[in-house]
C-alpha cells in the first residue's frame, strides 16, 4: 500500500492531508499524535500508546470523529490507478512558439544561454509561425481549447512575427470554431504603448519577468550592455497592467542563492502596484547563484515568512495571489491532468525558430530529445509514449510520495538535466516544491477557517 | 467535530472515472513556464 496521509505543522496549523482523497482535515495537537499510530484499524493500540498523555476518553472521541472521515471516504481513501481516461497517445493541445532565439538582456540564469540556446541566434519566419499553427490544428482530434505562448529568447524582438501569428491564429479560429488561448512571456524592455495595444486588442495574456527589488532585478537581468533594467522594464509593465485594469497577467521572477530574503521581493512587487505574482527558484548548476541541498534550511524558513506575509496581507483586506498558493481543494484537477502533468513531450510542444518539436522550452537545444518539425510532423514516436508513461505512479521516487498528485512528478527537463533521465527527479526541486505545497494546503485552510469564523 | 475541521469537500476520486477531457491549460504555459504544479490548475469543465 502506498503513503496515503501526510501531516505537518505550518505556521501554528496542523493540518491532516488525505492522499488518495484530496481531503485537507485541521487537526488538534492530540489528534496529530494519534496519526502517529492509527491505521484505521487499531484503536486499543492508540489508546494504549498515548494514555499517558492524553485522557482515555478524548482519544476515544477523537478515534470515532476519524472514523467518520474514514466513512466518508475522506481518510484512507483507496489507492488511486493510472485511469482509463488516460490511455492512450496523447493530443497535442499546447505549443511554445521561440519566436526569437535572441535576447536584450543577458540574464544571469537564462537556460536559453542568453536567448540562443546554445546554437545560432536566429529568428522564426511568418511560414514557420503559421506552420504550427497549422501542425496543431491538424492533429487536434475533438480538442477545442488550445494555447500558443511567444516565447524565445525575447519575443518582442520578432514582434511583427507576433502580429503576424496572431492575426493567423484568429482566422483559424473562425474557420475551424476552435478557441486559442494567447500567452507572451516577455522582459518589458521593448514593451512600448504601441506594442501594449497590439497585446490588449488581441486579448493576449502576459507573462511579465520581474526579480522583485531593484538591486536584485539589475544583478541578473542587465542588458546587452551590461546596464540594470529594473528602471526601464518597471514603468512599461505598471502602464500595461493598468491598461489592463489588473486582469490577463502574472509578474514573475526568479530567486537564487542571492537573494534568500525572497518574501521581500514578493512584497516589492506587490507594493509596486501588482498582485497576481509568481516567484520561482532558479535551476541551475555549478554555478555561485545556483540553490543546493545545504540551501534547504534558509529556504523553508523564507517560505514560512512569506506564508505570514500572504496571510498577513490578506487578512488585511490587501490581499495579492501568490501562483504557488493558489490551489481550489474541493474542484481541482481529475486525476488524468495529474498524471498528465506539464504536458511536455506528449501535449505540450515548443518549436524552435527553425520549426524543430522539442518536448517543451527547455529542451530546445537539446538535440537527442529534437522530435520532428512542424512541416514533417513528429518522426520521433518513441519519446511522446516515453514523455506520456512518465507519470507519477511510473516513477519509483514518486509513486509513494506524498505530493504525488499535486506536483506532477516534477519537471522533466530539469531531471534530465541533473540525472540524464527525465524519471529521476531533481532533489532539490522536489524538496521545495514539497515546502510550497505545504504552504499552500495551509493558506488555503487558514483562509477557509476564517471565512467560516 | 471537536478535534477535526475539514477544509474541503474533495472530488478527486470521482474523477478517476470521468475525468480527462483534456480541454485546461498546460500548467506549464500558466504562469511561469519553469514550474509544473498541477494542484493548482483549474478544470475547464467546472469553469464552464
Amino acid at each position: 500500500m502506498l503513503a496515503s496521509i501526510h501531516k505537518f505543522r505550518q505556521n501554528g496549523w496542523n493540518l491532516l492531508l488525505d492522499i488518495n482523497s484530496g481531503a485537507v482535515h485541521v487537526i488538534d495537537d492530540m489528534t496529530y499524535d494519534i496519526m502517529d499510530t492509527f491505521d484505521g484499524t487499531n484503536d486499543d493500540a492508540v489508546v494504549a500508546a498515548l494514555a499517558g498523555r492524553y485522557d482515555r476518553a478524548a482519544l476515544r472521541e477523537a478515534l470515532a470523529e476519524l472514523h467518520e472521515l474514514i466513512g466518508e471516504k475522506t481518510l484512507f481513501a483507496p489507492d488511486i490507478g493510472v485511469p482509463p481516461t488516460f490511455a492512450g497517445e496523447g493530443i497535442v493541445k499546447s505549443l511554445c512558439l521561440m519566436v526569437a532565439h535572441d535576447c536584450n538582456l543577458r540574464c544571469g540564469y537564462c537556460f536559453a544561454g542568453t536567448g540562443d540556446f546554445g546554437g545560432r541566434r536566429g529568428l522564426m519566419t511568418k511560414e514557420t509561425g503559421e506552420a504550427a499553427v497549422d501542425f496543431l490544428l491538424a492533429h487536434s482530434g475533438p480538442r477545442r481549447h488550445f494555447e500558443i505562448d511567444f516565447f524565445g529568447g525575447e519575443p518582442l524582438v520578432n514582434f511583427p512575427v507576433v502580429q503576424h501569428v496572431t492575426r493567423y491564429v484568429r482566422q483559424r479560429e473562425r474557420e475551424t470554431g476552435k478557441s486559442f488561448k494567447l500567452t507572451l512571456t516577455t522582459n518589458g524592455l521593448t514593451l512600448d504603448e504601441t506594442t501594449q495595444r497590439f497585446l490588449d486588442d488581441n486579448n493576449i495574456s502576459l507573462v511579465l519577468s520581474l526579480d522583485g527589488r531593484k538591486e536584485v532585478h539589475d544583478r541578473m537581468r542587465p542588458d546587452a550592455g551590461g546596464r540594470g533594467t529594473y528602471d526601464r522594464v518597471l514603468p512599461n509593465f505598471q502602464r500595461v497592467v493598468a491598461a489592463r485594469q489588473g486582469q490577463n497577467y502574472y509578474l514573475r521572477g526568479t530567486y537564487t542563492k542571492y537573494n534568500p530574503d525572497f518574501t521581500n521581493d514578493v512584497l516589492a512587487m506587490h507594493d509596486a502596484g501588482f498582485d497576481v505574482l509568481s516567484m520561482e527558484p532558479v535551476v541551475a548548476k555549478d554555478t555561485p547563484y545556483a540553490l543546493e541541498e545545504a540551501d534547504l534550511p534558509r529556504i523553508y524558513e523564507e517560505y514560512d515568512r512569506l506564508t505570514a506575509a500572504y496571510l498577513e496581507r490578506h487578512r488585511a483586506g490587501r490581499g495579492f495571489f501568490f501562483f504557488h498558493f493558489n490551489m481550489d481543494l474541493s474542484n481541482g484537477p481529475c486525476v488524468a491532468k495529474r498524471l498528465a502533468g506539464c504536458g511536455a513531450g506528449h501535449e505540450y510542444f515548443a518549436v524552435a525558430a527553425d520549426g524543430g518539436l522539442y518536448p517543451c522550452h527547455q529542451f530546445v537545444g537539446r538535440e537527442k530529445y529534437r522530435l520532428g518539425s512542424v512541416f514533417e510532423g513528429v518522426t520521433n514516436r518513441e519519446l511522446p509514449r516515453y514523455f506520456r508513461e512518465s507519470h507519477v505512479l511510473n516513477k519509483p521516487r514518486c509513486r509513494d510520495c506524498w505530493a504525488r498528485f499535486f506536483c506532477s512528478g516534477g519537471c522533466h527537463a530539469n531531471a534530465e538535466l541533473f540525472h540524464g533521465d527525465i524519471r529521476e527527479p531533481y532533489e532539490v526541486g522536489c524538496a521545495i516544491q514539497k515546502k510550497r505545497l505545504e504552504c499552500a494546503l495551509t493558506v488555503q485552510a487558514a483562509l477557509a477557517m476564517e471565512k467560516e469564523g | 467535530m471537536k478535534h477535526i475541521k475539514t477544509v474541503n469537500k474533495p472530488t478527486l476520486q470521482s474523477t478517476i472515472k470521468k475525468g480527462g477531457c483534456g480541454e485546461c491549460q498546460a500548467s506549464c504555459q500558466s504562469a511561469c513556464k519553469t514550474s509544473c504544479t498541477v494542484g493548482n490548475q483549474v478544470c475547464e469543465k467546472q469553469a464552464d
